[in-house]
């Protein structure tokens, strides 16, 4: 019963390359510049000068390679069905053809250029989640909503709720493990049966664990007050986010590389 | 994940024995008895229950489950069903007993842990007082029939009139035959009840032996940052302070006979 151990939350990489070092709103601001981006840029030259940047970032973080690339295996099945369904579905010059199958050129090229979009994209976005932490994530987060209070976004409170969901994901797989483990010494199967009984067999386990949930978030609740939380209203942090020269540099030069990019391709 | 939880950990519990297993958190008390119905499984070495291999693959692990109960801390945390009958039904039901076998076996369960079939089968277990939300659970293991009874400290958070009552129902089990082996931090508790204790340190078993035995060695004990009880603590204080008083006395009724011995009152 060590399924859950193996389970990492979120997949922050702590370092101190200059990726690491940077301000977690310069990395967001950088991150959405780049979806924007590649959603912009088409064509074979643009994405390899993007991905000779996101490259360029991976080395700078001293994040090994691995990594980087890991988070593109679960979307695998995303990619080859991407690839494939512009395959077949694009009309244009044929290459090959199959029966009612019918694989043209454009195709080919159409569906090579989503599928480097994707890879990018995911390398790219995972390069802030790798180097930054969920505190400074949601740090990060608060401090740039926090203009669209006035417009009635709850930056403080959104940020709480990430901050706690986040401290409670190992609290709840613990207590997973620990709810199947007993239902199990009472003769409960989670593992055999078709669909509808393995649902089924999953109240057990699911019914407690939200009972558990909303009793853990009444305590939760309750210490909070009793420590003076009060919402985010004249709350001071020990941590205050600070830019730096570092950060100047690099939202200028990011800024910059957007719209040369943007301009060019 | 280097670290080893249990560590040459040897030992055999034979039918009847009421045995306590204690040892500062962290000890692998809970590690250990997680093996003795299967939900662990030993990286290497063997644990055989009346015989059987259950690190073996084929090895029933539900027939096991079936024979050793296992509660464990805050055992109310599992409840799940709409009624009690059905919380404590689901092990039966999980054996696929008939509905006739299920409600007799709830009954008896229930009767088990002091609660009245009639008066609460029908009640949700959320609607429950602590002390009763426990006692359900406990009755949802008793419900299988277990011939072994594996408890992780079931008195934990429970006011003193629930202890002794959950204490009692435990005595009632192993007197009817049962083995019982009961993970606890109250030296009380387990000096009163156990045949047997099994001190558990780092992940090995520090000491092995009667209650008298175990807590004879207190120096031992204090070492591992557990005590005595507090009537065998009072004993080796009189005898530390000149009084010559046996120090191998468990329960308050022993010490008052030993003290008025000594002192040569009269009854």
């Amino acid at each position: 019963m060590r399924m859950f151990r193996s389970v990492t939350i979120g997949q922050h990489i702590p370092g101190d390359s200059i990726i690491h070092r940077l301000d977690p709103r310069t990395k967001i601001l950088s991150a959405l510049a780049l979806i924007v981006l590649l959603f912009v840029i088409d064509g074979f030259v643009g994405y390899g000068l993007a991905a000779l940047a996101i490259a360029l970032v991976v080395r700078a973080s001293k994040i090994p390679g691995r990594f980087v690339l890991r988070g593109i295996r679960p979307l695998m099945v995303i990619l080859v069905l991407t690839l494939a369904l512009h395959l077949f579905m694009t009309d244009g010059r044929v290459i090959f053809q199959f029966l009612f199958l019918k694989v043209t050129w454009e195709g080919l090229i159409r569906g090579l250029l989503m599928g480097t979009r994707l890879i990018l994209l995911i390398i790219g976005t995972s390069m802030l989640t790798l180097t930054t932490s969920p505190m400074q994530l949601t740090d990060g987060i608060e401090t740039l909503l926090r203009p669209g209070k006035r417009i009635g976004i709850p930056a403080h409170e959104l940020a709480m709720m990430m901050t706690i969901a986040l401290r409670f994901i190992p609290t709840l797989l613990e207590e997973t493990e620990k709810i199947m483990k007993a239902q199990m010494a009472r003769g409960a199967d989670f593992q055999s049966g078709g669909l509808m009984q393995r649902a089924k067999s999953l109240i057990p386990l699911l019914v407690p664990l939200f009972v558990n949930a909303f009793r853990r978030a009444d305590d939760l609740a309750i210490a909070m007050e009793a420590r003076g939380y009060r919402g985010g209203e004249g709350r001071t942090k020990l941590r205050e986010l600070q830019f730096q020269q570092h950060d100047r540099i690099a939202l200028i030069l990011v800024a910059a590389f957007s719209i040369l990019m943007g301009l060019l391709f | 994940m280097s670290q080893a939880a249990l560590r040459n950990v040897s030992l055999e519990i034979e039918d009847g024995e009421l045995v306590g297993i204690i040892g500062p958190t962290g000890s692998g008390k809970s590690t250990l008895i997680q093996h003795f119905n299967g939900l662990l499984k030993p990286d290497s070495g063997k644990v055989f229950v009346d015989g059987v291999d259950l690190t073996l693959k084929d090895t029933q692990l539900r027939l096991i489950r079936q024979k050793v109960g296992m509660v464990f801390q805050y055992p109310e945390h599992q409840l799940f069903g709409e009624t009690v009958l059905e919380d404590v039904g689901f092990g039966p039901r999980n054996i696929g007993l008939s509905d006739e076998d299920v409600i007799q076996r709830v009954r008896e369960a229930l009767a088990y842990v002091g609660l009245d079939f009639e008066a609460i089968k029908d009640k949700s277990p959320f609607e429950l007082s602590g002390g009763q939300k426990r006692r359900v659970a406990i009755a949802g293991v008793l419900a299988m029939r277990p011939s072994v009874l594996v408890l992780d400290e079931p008195t934990a958070g429970l006011d003193p009139e629930g202890r002794e009552e959950i204490l009692a129902e435990i005595s009632q089990l192993h007197n009817d035959g049962i083995t019982v082996v009961l993970v606890t931090h109250s030296m009380e508790d387990i000096a009163r009840l156990a045949t047997r204790l099994i001190v558990m340190d780092r992940g090995t078993v520090a000491l092995d032996g009667t209650p008298v035995e175990v807590f004879r060695e207190v120096a031992r004990l204090r070492e591992l940052g557990l005590g005595v009880p507090e009537i065998t603590e009072l004993m080796h204080e009189l005898k530390a302070r000149g009084l010559d008083v046996r120090t191998d006395i468990l329960t308050v009724p022993e010490a008052e006979e030993e003290i008025i011995r000594v002192m040569g009152w009269r009854k």
